[in-house]
């Protein structure tokens, strides 16, 4: 009777071990969290989490200087793994940092407008507008992750969003 | 409900017989031709001529807008009567046409010639394989030349043609290779230059021997030597990668092309059809189409000029037994369905079958999963479809993601088995949408980060440059003002 | 006829596959009631009926179609598993209420077919056993060459069923007989030996007599539905290997307590467990793999409980013990896909 009471607790206990096991040790390190995190991020680079982009988000989130319901176009996808991550708890992305439109959208300059001023390009946190000084600049619509900033900066307001979907022609 | 191949497939009744009973003839040909310029993978081609023009047999009609895209030529002579979208069987939607009525003359385009293609160098010999309008008649209709320059740089190629059709009722590979041997057997010489190699297997599934036996007899009059390999007859061996799997024992590893482990894929039909536009200056303008089922009276194997309408196929082989108008396009494993027969013959259409109801055995109603497992037993992509299933239900993009829905080739294997009668393909088909999706933001999240990462980098290495300038400026001023 | 593929494979249906199960079972039933009577018939009704009953009200109650999901045969399988696991003279209430616990409780409240973690059948058995332990023990000795001092008639048979009590003038003392595996073990217990204990007229040259022949014909019906491709052979052959691994390490150390792996393998519910209730695919590891690591426990864990357990026999409790494995092993099991290093 031991015997069979002592087997079967083994077992229990083995399975136990191998279920609760952590799969991934725990960020041994805060940099490792930081790039956890920032990888979740949409890498929208946006600033409407109120930080200078994503990573510094991520920084922010990793220290809990942060929570995780800052970042609007990671929505509430990226603030529910984050949760996750971090076990956390889950709570609704604060509309106060910004809503995003129901379509993705990009920036577009209105080339007969555009003065060459590089305010945009100077701008955007991913080099995603071309152009040089006096010269007409353009969005690399690809490129573009539509974080809008650029368009405080343009001093004749020639840069407008509009949806992706219809600067790409729709083909995917 | 057999595992038969490495890891997967299924031996399903093939039903070839029925349409491999008649020789290969010429279909007739139809008073218009609709020619879709969209009929090959990649970018649609832009038309070169207009409403009104005269067309000869095999002059170019329109050409490539990208690095994957193809040439059209007219299959008839004639003039030009419409270009404007029509339906299509190949997708729902319409699709951009060149329509052209045929004026019966066969007035040729001079300007297409034989070449020695022994003279020309490799890229020479692709562009001008791309100028024959060529894709891979196999299904997929990859531009060939798109193809062959994707594997170009690579040392040690290894060219495979594909004659494993494994796809129940098709047989218009089979037909060609008993009729078109030496057809095949140059194309792979031509294709052989074209890639800079002289290593080439034809592979066969083992039921078609008198295919087997005209390939060997057309390959051993000519060199470099070119290999018969024999396949067992199983669902889904003609599929690119098990077909790999099973001739050369590699696997093409996840994400990548068959040209990254040094082989290149192509179809015997798209062999034969480059044969035909090198030796004979005759572009891709036809192709055999295979009509069978029970709902037609007498199933053959037609060579067909492009764009001709199903309808006209039909009659050809004695009209309809029922008046039931349910037809597919390719193979019941992965056709198509459609009804409307007025819609044309594309380069990709192997097969049109018309089934009649004992030709098929429609799914019954459909119950929970009970994990049986003969789906997984059955994929060919070693996947566990049950598990997909429960996945694709509960909207689980990242399992779905790792338990690897982007490699099910969409074969139908775990449908045929499944005992509770699921739809696994279609709902992995509807499934796969969002992963793609997710897939897609992730890689351009990757891009954005290392674009602002690079931003960054080259901001503080301009800010750097511009104190050392300053710096140096300070000195030098400090320099000149100092008493020597 | 919309999307592809446009054809499947003729007459496969879960109906099909649970019709076929029930084909193996009948020789190994004809045996039963050759051995012990006509009350397995009985059993069998009882628990179908109850089964057939519990099914529909719990399809009603969930709202989903009552004709589509009582044709499965699935509710069927598991009232004659549990009818296959009682005595033939177990009171009607009995199998009754563990057949429509097994329906109701551990097939629909999970969300019924194919959705259950646990095996419906043993958890039913296992609910019994626990509950009602000296019913489950009241087997009569088989009918064999003067085994049985008493012979039941179908109306005596159906006597005792209905009313939980034998015919005037028999004591239940005077008509059981216990188990082979039972036997067994009280005869360890009380410091015979092996060979003492084995010496009674029960056990013939392999096991149990009858229950050798039953499990033989089992044996032959699991047999048929690998060749049918019904099951995998996995799971039954990585559990008899489990089961007769450890028997034969054991008997080969301590031959005077520890029977042999012939003995195992046809005692009590092996080859039933080996090849109708392990391999019930909805509560079985999913890989090839994960089903020899999920069978080779139930045989191990089955081995421990008749060696060293409370239970004469294991099988149930092994089964479901694994069942709540089953998700971890098949988090360990994912086969490798076509391309990917791993
Ligand atoms: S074949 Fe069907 S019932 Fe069987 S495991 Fe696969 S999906 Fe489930
Ligand atoms: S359709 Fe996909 S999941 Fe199903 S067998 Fe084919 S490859 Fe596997």
């Amino acid at each position: 009777m031991f015997a069979a009471f002592a087997l079967t607790f083994a077992l229990v206990s083995l399975l136990a071990v191998a279920l609760l096991w952590p799969r991934e040790s725990p960020a041994s390190n805060e940099s490792r969290l930081i790039d956890r995190i920032n990888d979740l991020l949409p890498q929208t680079q946006c600033r409407r989490c109120t930080f200078e982009g994503c990573k510094p988000y991520a920084t922010a989130i990793a220290r809990g200087e942060a929570g995780i319901n800052q970042c609007p176009p990671g929505g509430e996808r990226t603030m529910i793994e984050l949760a996750e991550l971090l076990k956390r708890e889950a709570i609704a992305v604060d509309p106060k940092f910004g809503v995003m439109p129901a379509q993705p959208a990009v920036a577009w300059i209105d080339e007969a407008v555009c003065i060459g001023c590089t305010k945009c390009i100077q701008a955007c946190p991913v080099d995603a507008i071309i152009g040089g000084s006096k010269f007409m600049h353009t969005v690399i619509t690809d490129d573009c992750t539509g974080c809008e900033l650029c368009i405080p900066p343009c001093p004749v307001d020639c840069i407008e969003m509009r949806p992706k979907a219809a600067m790409t022609g729709a083909v995917t | 409900m057999i595992r038969a191949m490495t890891g997967g497939g299924l031996r399903l009744e093939t039903n070839k017989e029925r349409s491999t009973a008649a020789p290969l003839r010429a279909a007739s040909v139809p008073a218009e031709v609709i020619l879709p310029l969209d009929q090959h993978a990649g970018t649609a081609a832009r038309p070169l001529v207009k409403v009104g023009d005269a067309v000869l047999l095999g002059q170019p009609i329109a050409e490539p807008t990208s690095d994957i895209s193809a040439w059209v030529h007219s299959p008839v002579s004639g003039s030009v009567i419409a270009v404007e979208p029509r339906p299509v069987a190949y997708h729902a939607a319409s699709s951009p046409c060149i329509v052209i009525r045929n004026d019966f003359a066969d007035r040729r385009d001079n300007a297409n010639t034989a070449v020695d293609y022994a003279s020309m160098s490799p890229a020479q010999l692709s562009d001008h394989i791309a100028r024959g309008g060529i894709v891979g008649l196999g299904g997929a209709t990859f531009p060939t030349a798109s193809k062959l320059s994707q594997a170009v740089a690579q040392p040690d190629l290894h060219l495979l043609l594909n004659g494993a059709e494994c796809e129940p009722w098709i047989s218009c590979d089979d037909m060609l290779m008993r009729e078109r041997a030496a057809d095949i057997v140059f194309g792979a010489h031509v294709l052989m230059h074209a890639l800079g190699t002289v290593s080439c297997t034809i592979a066969v599934e083992d039921d078609v021997p008198q295919a087997i036996a005209s390939l060997r007899a057309a390959a051993a009059q000519v060199q470099p030597h070119i290999r018969i390999a024999t396949l067992p007859d199983v669902y889904p061996a003609g599929g690119e990668r098990q077909l790999i799997l099973a001739v050369t024992d590699r696997e093409v590893p996840a994400g990548r092309l068959p040209s990254d482990i040094g082989i290149l894929c192509q179809n015997v039909g798209t062999a034969a059809a480059v044969a035909r536009w090198i030796r004979d200056g005759e572009p891709l303008i036809t192709r055999i189409v295979t009509i069978t089922g029970s709902g037609v009276r007498e199933p053959a194997n037609l060579e067909t000029r492009l764009g001709t309408p199903i309808a006209s196929l039909i009659a050809d082989c004695g009209g309809y037994t029922t008046d039931d108008r349910r037809l597919i396009m390719g193979g019941s494993m992965m056709g198509l369905a459609f009804s409307d027969d007025r819609l044309p013959i594309v380069k990709g259409s192997n097969c049109v079958i018309v089934p009649s109801p004992s030709d098929l055995h429609p799914r019954s109603a459909e119950m929970p999963c009970i994990r049986c497992g003969n789906c997984s037993e059955v994929c060919p992509a070693w996947l566990l479809p049950q598990q997909l299933h429960w996945q694709a239900q509960a909207h689980d993009v990242a399992a779905l993601e790792s338990f690897g829905l982007m490699d099910c080739i969409e074969c139908g294997c775990c449908d045929y088995v499944c005992p509770s009668q699921i739809p696994l393909t279609q709902r992995f088909r509807e499934a796969k949408v969002p992963v793609q999706a997710e897939l897609l933001a992730r890689s351009e999240a990757h891009l954005s980060r290392q674009r602002y990462e690079a931003r960054g980098e080259r901001l503080v290495r301009i800010e750097n440059e511009q104190r050392a300038r300053l710096e140096q400026k300070r000195r030098e001023i400090t320099g000149r003002k100092s008493p020597p | 006829m919309t999307a592809a593929p446009h054809t499947v494979a003729p007459a496969n249906t879960v109906g099909r596959v649970m019709r076929q199960v029930l084909y193996a079972l009948l020789p190994a039933i004809c045996l039963h009631i050759i051995f012990f009577g006509p009350g397995l018939v009985i059993q069998i009704l009882l628990g179908v009926t109850a089964a057939v009953a519990a099914e529909s009200l719990a399809l009603r109650l969930r709202g989903q179609p009552v004709q589509k999901f009582l044709m499965d045969g699935s509710a069927a399988i598991t009232a004659v598993l549990i009818a296959l696991c009682l005595p033939p003279l177990a009171p009607w209430w009995l199998i009754v209420s563990g057949t429509a616990f097994a329906i109701l409780v551990a097939k629909h409240l999970y969300g019924g077919l194919g959705s259950n973690p646990f095996n419906p059948a043993m958890v039913g058995y296992a609910v019994l056993l626990v509950s009602f332990p000296a019913q489950l023990t009241r087997w009569l000795p088989p009918d064999i060459s003067g085994l049985q001092t008493v012979a039941f008639s179908l109306p005596e048979t159906l006597h005792t069923i209905f009313t939980g009590s034998l015919p005037t003038s028999l004591q239940w003392d005077a008509v059981t007989s216990p188990t082979p595996l039972n036997a067994l073990r009280t005869g360890v217990a009380m410091g015979q030996t092996l060979q003492e204990a084995t010496a009674q007229p029960i056990f013939g040259m392999l096991g149990g007599r009858g229950w050798d022949w039953i499990n033989v014909a089992l044996l032959a019906g699991g047999v048929w539905l690998l060749s049918q491709r019904l099951i995998r052979w996995h799971t039954p052959v990585a559990m008899l290997a489990g089961l007769t691994i450890p028997a034969a390490i054991m008997s080969a150390v301590d031959p005077g307590s520890y029977p042999g792996p012939m003995f195992h393998l046809t005692a009590g519910a092996s080859m039933l467990g080996a090849f109708f209730i392990a391999t019930d695919p909805v509560t079985s590891a999913t890989s090839d793999r994960g089903k020899l690591i999920y069978g080779a426990g139930i045989g191990v864990i089955t081995y421990v409980i008749r060696s060293w357990g409370g239970y004469p026999d294991g099988i149930a409790f092994a089964v479901l013990l694994m069942n709540l494995s089953a998700p971890l092993i098949d988090r360990f099991t994912v086969p490798r896909i076509y391309g990917h290093s791993r």
